[in-house]
């Protein structure tokens, strides 16, 4: 027990001399989770838009009110022309234009049916895209609450509904995404590059020559980076709540217990590297070629899986951040209980296993 | 007691292609200092991790304290102090955090083993809040060879301790070598500087993986079978070539400021002097010499190449 604390004190203290390593460590998180739930946030929010309103009634105006407070429009300008459209699209940063034809208040009322042009510039088609459906939300809005008033008793509903995240917040994807990344880059990089470093400056080979058994050398190492891990998580989920409003709706001690397994499969991984290379350059390749991009592609917080074609989502089932990513979002979003993970609790813990069994019979008690 | 045994031990590398130990045999007694002599690539790094079990010989065994180096490699591991070649600790942990570290992982304290490394440490104990990567060479040195020891290792590996370091430290270096000699320690050290094999009490020339010879430094020396001369003149470049050219000479080499020659014929001595000046040398000197561990090396090495 002794020589644990020997060794962890050691790695604490390789750690903590390494400004370089301590602010990858600590710095990581923080900055990934500040970039992705701000810069990167495929949100929108104060796009510019124009108002084209011919109508001019009570009806339209309530609209554009309620265009006006969400916070995804900004209104630039009311335009009376219909040549300035074409022109404010050209000239100025708008994104949108919504028309309003005359009559518009009449029509929703005696005809029970009138119609709002929505002008997209759509050379950025995704934003297009968003935008669109983010106003049609404010008009179906504006609708739903007219018919309650006058109860009209037959009625066109379009409903739409967003599960789980019903102002499509960027933020909700990103988060576990995030934490799969920073603890699958954080574990396998660091423990891998540890143990090579031992090995590339020679300190293996005298702890070798020693009554320590090699593979606790080994484990003793990987110990440090859980504790770093799970001191990480808790920033993450920390910045994420009060920084993000992001809710943690499930129990949180299933969230730590589901995060450990994963940091000891990144570990077991980090640990099968170590034993493959025999440098630090090496294995910090082998490290960032093998978890960060598919941790990036193949877990479905960037490009959804289902898009992908069939062979890399075969390919995707063996990448742990896949399953992990999907743990995370039950308990964190969906709020469910084990009940609901327990499969993709088993297929992480099976990966474990193997993991950690393949580097247990590759490593090495002696120099070749 | 023998306390190291090699029995016909051969190693070779990248499957086999390099010959790096071949067919080595010795042994080492009880609280002996034994010292591996050779050049850069003789074998003797492989022959010291043979021993410290990182490395299987190809073929051959190997015991060290009675245990077999494959077989109970972790009795070995318990009871053996090992230095490697290359500075192996934290570089940036201090003096006092290494020590401590390597104390607790050999399941001892500084405290309980002092005395053993007192006499080291005290040199150590001004810096023990340094780094160990800003440390001389020669401290460097000292506080490896303090971490190999902490545990009281019944025999300990040194593989060349002294290459790097300062001409006094190395002398300091020998001296607590054989200091530790008086705790009963069984001593092998590595070492390319020939001058340091008349410190050992008993050396192992190597070259090539393969032994020349295994005896006393004073034994080597007396074995030597001519009369060793040293000549020396105001140009020594063009002598060494012109000696070699000549025929009554068997062998000539350079050695600092004088050139060692042996001749196949010893009459030929008196002509020799006579024949430099006339081909236009002054100063010439030419005495006899007492021959050097370097000496009898380099002719071991020369006998072994002409394949006697």
């Amino acid at each position: 027990m002794k020589q644990f604390i020997a060794f962890f004190t050691k790695e604490f203290l390789h750690v903590f001399r390494d400004r370089k390593t301590l602010l990858l460590l600590f710095g990581l998180p923080v900055v990934q989770i500040v970039l992705f739930g701000f810069a990167l946030s495929n949100e929108i929010k104060n796009s510019k838009i124009v108002i084209f309103d011919y109508a001019k009634d009570a009806t339209s105006r309530k609209i554009i009110e309620k265009l006006e407070v969400s916070k995804s429009f900004e209104i630039e300008k009311n335009i009376t022309r219909v040549e300035d459209i074409d022109k404010s699209f050209r000239a100025e940063n708008i994104k949108l234009a919504i028309v309003f034809p005359a009559n518009f208040g009449e029509d929703l009322v005696h005809l029970k049916n009138a119609s709002v042009q929505i002008i997209a510039d759509a050379s950025d088609p995704n934003t297009a895209n968003t935008l669109t459906s983010y106003a049609t939300n404010v008009i179906m809005s504006y609708q739903k609450e007219m018919m309650q008033t006058r109860n009209i008793p037959y009625s066109i509903n379009t409903e739409m509904r967003m599960l789980y995240n019903p102002e499509l917040k960027g933020t909700t994807n990103f988060v576990p995404g995030v934490m799969a990344l920073v603890m699958l880059l954080i574990c396998v990089l660091m423990t891998s590059v540890s143990i090579v470093r031992e090995k590339e400056n020679g300190t293996m080979e005298v702890l070798l020559v020693s009554p320590f058994n090699p593979f606790l050398v080994v484990i003793s190492k990987a110990i440090p980076y859980l504790i770093l891990s799970l001191f990480n998580l808790i920033v993450i989920l920390v910045l994420s709540v009060y920084l993000l409003d992001m809710p943690i709706n499930g129990n949180i001690f299933l969230l730590f217990a589901e995060s450990a397994l994963l940091i000891l499969a990144a570990l077991s991984l980090g640990l099968l590297i170590s034993t493959l290379t025999n440098s630090q350059q090496e294995a910090m390749l082998f490290s960032l070629m093998g978890m960060l991009l598919p941790t990036m592609m193949l877990t479905g917080f960037m490009f959804p899986l289902e898009n992908m074609p069939v062979p890399l989502q075969v390919i995707s089932n063996i990448v742990p951040s896949k399953w992990y990513y999907i743990i995370v979002k039950s308990i964190m979003i969906k709020g469910l209980g084990f009940s609901a993970i327990w499969k993709e609790t088993l297929i992480l813990a099976g990966m474990t296993a193997l993991l950690l069994t393949i580097s247990i019979r590759k490593f090495n008690i002696r120099l070749e | 007691m023998t306390d190291v045994v090699l029995d016909h031990i051969t190693k070779t590398y990248e499957k086999g292609s390099v010959v790096a130990v071949d067919d080595v045999s010795f042994s080492v007694e009880k609280g002996e200092l034994f010292g591996l002599i050779g050049p850069d690539g003789a074998g003797k790094s492989s022959i010291f991790r043979m021993l410290t079990t990182l490395l299987k010989p190809d073929s051959g065994f190997a015991t060290v304290n009675g245990s077999d180096t494959v077989k109970d490699y972790r009795d070995i591991r318990k009871k053996v102090g090992y230095m490697p070649g290359r500075f192996s600790l934290y570089q940036d942990l201090t003096v006092e955090e290494n020590l401590t570290f390597f104390a607790t992982v050999f399941n001892t304290t500084i405290h309980e083993n002092y005395d053993l490394i007192k006499d080291i440490y005290v040199q150590l104990e001004p810096f023990k809040d340094r780094r160990a990567g800003k440390l001389s060479g020669g401290m460097k040195q000292k506080l490896a060879l303090c971490c190999a020891l902490i545990h009281r290792p019944t025999v300990l590996f040194l593989d060349e301790p002294t290459t790097g370091v300062d001409a006094v430290s190395r002398k300091e270096f020998w001296e607590m070598l054989k200091r530790l000699k008086t705790h009963g320690i069984t001593i092998l050290v590595s070492t390319p500087y020939m001058d340091e094999a008349t410190l050992c009490e008993r050396i192992a020339l190597i070259q090539g993986g393969k032994i020349l010879s295994i005896d006393t430094p004073e034994e080597i020396i007396r074995r030597f079978p001519k009369p060793l001369y040293s000549v020396r003149c105001n140009e020594m470049s063009r002598l060494l070539k012109e000696l070699r050219s000549f025929a009554e000479i068997e062998s000539c080499n350079g050695f600092g400021d004088y050139h060692h020659i042996t001749f196949h014929n010893e009459a030929e001595i008196e002509k020799l002097k006579d024949r430099l000046i006339k081909a236009g040398y002054s100063e010439v000197e030419i005495r006899i010499e007492e021959p050097t561990v370097e000496d009898c090396f380099i002719r071991l090495m020369k006998s072994l190449d002409n394949g006697e």
